[in-house]
C-alpha cells in the first residue's frame, strides 16, 4: 500500500520524501490545480528540482492538474500536461475530460490518475474513465462508507486511492459551488475555496469576533473561543431557531483505525491532504503514517493504531479533532 | 424556444406529486423531467411509479425524460439507474458519470444534466460521441462561458446539441454523503423517518444575523433565492438557447409556467419575478453581497 503525501512547495516535498512518502503530489503556480493559493506551489525550476530529489530517493511525483478549464483557457491546461511530461512527473492527477483525453493522446506514457475532483463513486463511472482516458488509478470522493469502498475495490477496473488524513471536504469533490456562490471564486474553475481576499474578521471590544465571507456572516466567536478558517461548510448558521454547525464542524478526517480494512480491500494507496500546510505538518503526518503502514506490513494480525500515532495526528487536525467521516455510517 | 419542467428536487407526498404532474400535463411546457435526483430513500413514488407517470404524461403529447440521481453510492441505486436506462422508451437525464457510462454501454442517447461537469467544448464533444443529445450547463456557467464553449464547439466542426438553461428555480450548489435535513433534525440518516417530506421547498438556513442564505434539501444544499432569467431572455435567444428549464416549487407553478410561456412568445422581456442569477453575468451566484 502506497503513501501519497502533499507538497505545497519544495521544502514540503523534501520533508515528505525524507519522512517516507512513496509518492508526493504537487501543483504548478497557477489555476490548473485545486490549491491555487498565494505563495504555494511550484515554478518549473522548483518542480524539476523536486522531481530530481524525489526520484533519487525512489519516490514518485504526481502532478495535480485537477481543475476544470473552460474553452478559452483549455490551452493553458494542455501546456501544463506537456510540462508535467517534460519535467519527468510519474503521473498527472486530473479530473476534467478534455485534460485527461489530451494527456492520453499526447503523452500516453505519462500515467493518468482520476482526481477526487472527478466525482467518480461507482464502478460504471470508473469504467468510463478507464475506457475513455486509460486511467490507471482513481482517487475516491470522500462520500463512501468503508463497506462501499470495499465493494467498489472488488469491481473497479483500476487501482483505488483513498483519503486517509487531513481537512475534510464534506461535499462531493468537484461538485461544490458554495464558495463560488458566495465569492465567485470557484474550486472547479479557479482552484480555490473561500479565498482569503474575501474573508473579513471583526473583533469587538470584549474580544469576541465575527467572520464574514464576501459580507456573508459565516460565524461568531466568543473571546478565547477557537476559530477556524471560514469556509461556508464549516460555519454556524440558524436552522429552525437553532444555531449550530449545520453542515459540518471544523474537524479533520483520520482513517488510521481503518488501515487494515483498507489494505484488505485492496486499496492501492492512501492519500494525505494538505498542500496548503507547512513542512512540519507534512513531515510529522507522513512519518506517522509511514510507521503505521510499515507496522501493518510485518504484523497484520497484531496491528493496532498506537496512541502515540493518533496523538501526533490530532495535533495537526483542524480544531484538534478528527473523525472517520463518511467511512463510518453514523457520520452520514 | 421550448419550456421544460425540471425534475422535482424536493420530497412531496405521493398524492401531491401525482396531482402536481396531472396538472402539469395541461401546462404549456414541452418537456417534463421525472424522477428522483437527490435521495434514493425518497420512495413515495418508486421507479415503476415514475415510469407509469412518464407513460401518462407522454400520452398528453409532451416529451418525457427520466432524471437520475446526482450522487450514486449504493449498489441498489445503480440497479435503479440501470432500470431507467434499460427501459428504453424515454431518454435519460444523466446526472453523473455512472449514468453516462450505462447509456454508452447500452447505446442510448441522453441529456447531460447540470451536475455533470461540462466546462469546455472538448468535453461536450466527447459526450456527444457517447450519445449526448442535449446539454444542461452546470450552475456556475453563465452567458460568456457558454458562448465561448459554443463558438469553440462550432469552430471545431461540431453541430451544437440542444441547449437547455435553468431559467427558474433554486440553484443546487453541493451534494454530500451526509443528509443535512437529518442532521438539522438530529436524527440518523439511516433512520431519518423521511422527514424532508415536511419541507416541500427545502429547509431554510439563515446566517446568525438572520439573513436567509441557503436551503437544506436532503444531501444537497441550495441557494436561498429562486433565480429568474426572464429579463435575460434576449441574451438567451442570442446565445441560441433552445429550452428554458423551470424547476417545480410547491405553490404558484402554473403561474410561473404561464409567465415564461408568455415571455417566450413576446419580443419584450418580462419583469423579474424571482432573483437575479449572478452566475449568468459572470459574478458570484448569490444575487447581492449584502451584510
Amino acid at each position: 500500500m502506497q503513501l501519497v503525501c502533499p507538497a505545497g512547495n519544495l521544502p514540503a516535498l523534501q520533508a515528505a520524501v525524507d519522512a517516507g512518502a512513496n509518492a508526493v503530489y504537487a501543483g504548478f503556480r497557477d489555476q490548473t490545480n485545486a490549491r491555487a493559493f498565494p505563495g504555494l506551489n511550484f515554478s518549473d525550476d522548483e518542480l524539476r528540482a523536486g522531481v530530481r530529489y524525489a526520484h533519487a530517493r525512489g519516490t514518485e511525483v504526481y502532478l495535480a492538474l485537477n481543475t476544470y478549464p473552460d474553452s478559452a483557457r483549455l490551452a493553458a491546461w494542455h501546456a501544463a500536461v506537456d510540462k508535467a511530461a517534460e519535467l519527468g512527473c510519474d503521473a498527472i492527477i486530473a479530473a476534467e475530460m478534455a485534460v485527461l483525453d489530451y494527456a492520453a493522446r499526447t503523452h500516453p506514457g505519462l500515467r493518468r490518475h482520476l482526481s477526487v475532483q472527478g466525482s467518480a463513486t461507482t464502478a460504471p463511472a470508473l469504467r468510463y474513465a478507464h475506457e475513455r482516458f486509460g486511467i490507471s488509478r482513481a482517487v475516491l470522493p470522500r462520500v463512501l462508507s468503508i463497506q462501499q469502498v470495499e465493494r467498489l475495490c472488488e469491481k473497479s477496473p483500476v487501482a483505488i486511492e483513498v483519503f486517509a488524513f487531513g481537512s475534510l471536504c464534506i461535499m462531493v469533490e468537484g461538485r461544490c459551488q458554495l464558495s463560488s456562490y458566495v465569492t465567485g471564486a470557484s474550486p472547479n474553475r479557479h482552484g480555490v475555496c473561500s479565498p482569503a481576499s474575501f474573508v473579513r474578521w471583526d473583533e469587538r471590544d470584549d474580544g469576541s469576533r465575527s467572520v464574514r465571507l464576501n459580507n456573508v456572516l459565516i460565524d461568531e466567536f466568543q473571546p478565547e473561543e477557537p476559530a477556524g478558517y471560514p469556509t461556508v461548510c464549516k460555519g454556524r448558521f440558524e436552522v429552525g431557531n437553532e444555531v449550530f454547525h449545520a453542515l459540518e464542524e471544523p474537524t479533520s478526517l483520520n482513517t488510521m483505525e481503518l488501515l487494515p480494512r483498507l489494505k484488505q480491500a485492496g486499496v492501492a494507496a492512501v492519500k494525505i491532504e494538505g498542500r496548503q500546510r507547512g513542512q512540519a505538518y507534512v513531515r510529522s503526518v507522513t512519518r506517522t503514517w509511514r510507521k503505521a503502514i510499515d507496522r501493518l506490513a510485518v504484523d497484520e494480525a497484531g496491528w493496532q493504531p498506537l496512541r502515540e500515532w493518533q496523538d501526533e495526528l490530532s495535533r495537526h487536525a483542524e480544531g484538534h479533532q478528527t473523525t472517520l467521516g463518511p467511512y463510518h455510517r453514523s457520520w452520514h | 424556444m421550448k419550456l421544460s419542467l425540471g425534475p422535482l428536487q424536493y420530497f412531496w407526498p405521493r398524492e401531491k406529486t401525482l396531482a402536481f404532474y396531472r396538472e402539469a400535463a395541461h401546462w404549456p411546457v414541452d418537456i417534463v423531467y421525472l424522477g428522483e435526483t437527490v435521495c434514493s430513500k425518497r420512495r413515495e413514488l418508486r421507479t415503476a411509479d415514475w415510469i407509469a407517470l412518464a407513460e401518462e404524461i407522454a400520452g398528453s403529447g409532451k416529451e418525457v425524460v427520466l432524471s437520475t440521481l446526482a450522487l450514486i453510492e449504493a449498489e441498489s441505486e445503480l440497479g435503479v439507474l440501470d432500470r431507467l436506462v434499460a427501459h428504453g422508451r424515454f431518454r435519460v437525464e444523466a446526472n453523473d458519470l455512472s449514468a453516462v457510462q450505462l447509456c454508452r454501454e447500452r447505446g442510448r442517447s441522453f441529456v447531460a444534466g447540470p451536475s455533470l461537469n461540462v466546462y469546455n467544448h472538448r468535453a461536450l464533444a466527447m459526450l456527444a460521441e457517447d450519445g449526448l443529445h442535449r446539454w444542461v450547463p452546470g450552475v456556475e456557467q453563465g452567458r460568456v462561458l457558454i458562448g465561448e464553449l459554443k463558438d469553440a464547439f462550432v469552430a471545431g466542426g461540431g453541430t451544437m446539441p440542444e441547449l437547455e438553461v435553468t431559467a427558474w428555480g433554486r440553484l443546487t450548489l453541493s451534494y454530500s454523503a451526509r443528509c443535512f435535513t437529518a442532521r438539522a433534525l438530529d436524527v440518523p440518516k439511516d433512520a431519518c423517518g423521511f422527514r424532508c417530506i415536511d419541507y416541500p421547498d427545502g429547509m431554510p438556513l439563515a446566517t446568525r444575523e438572520g439573513r436567509p442564505f441557503l436551503r437544506i434539501n436532503g444531501i444537497s444544499v441550495q441557494g436561498e433565492e429562486i433565480t429568474d432569467l426572464g429579463p435575460e431572455l434576449p441574451e438567451l435567444r442570442e446565445l441560441g438557447v433552445d429550452i428554458l428549464r423551470l424547476y417545480p416549487q410547491e405553490t404558484g407553478m402554473a403561474d410561473v409556467v404561464d409567465h415564461f410561456d408568455l415571455a417566450r412568445r413576446s419580443l419584450t422581456p418580462p419583469p423579474r419575478l424571482g432573483f437575479r442569477n449572478g452566475y449568468w453575468h459572470g459574478e458570484q451566484g448569490m444575487p447581492i453581497a449584502a451584510g
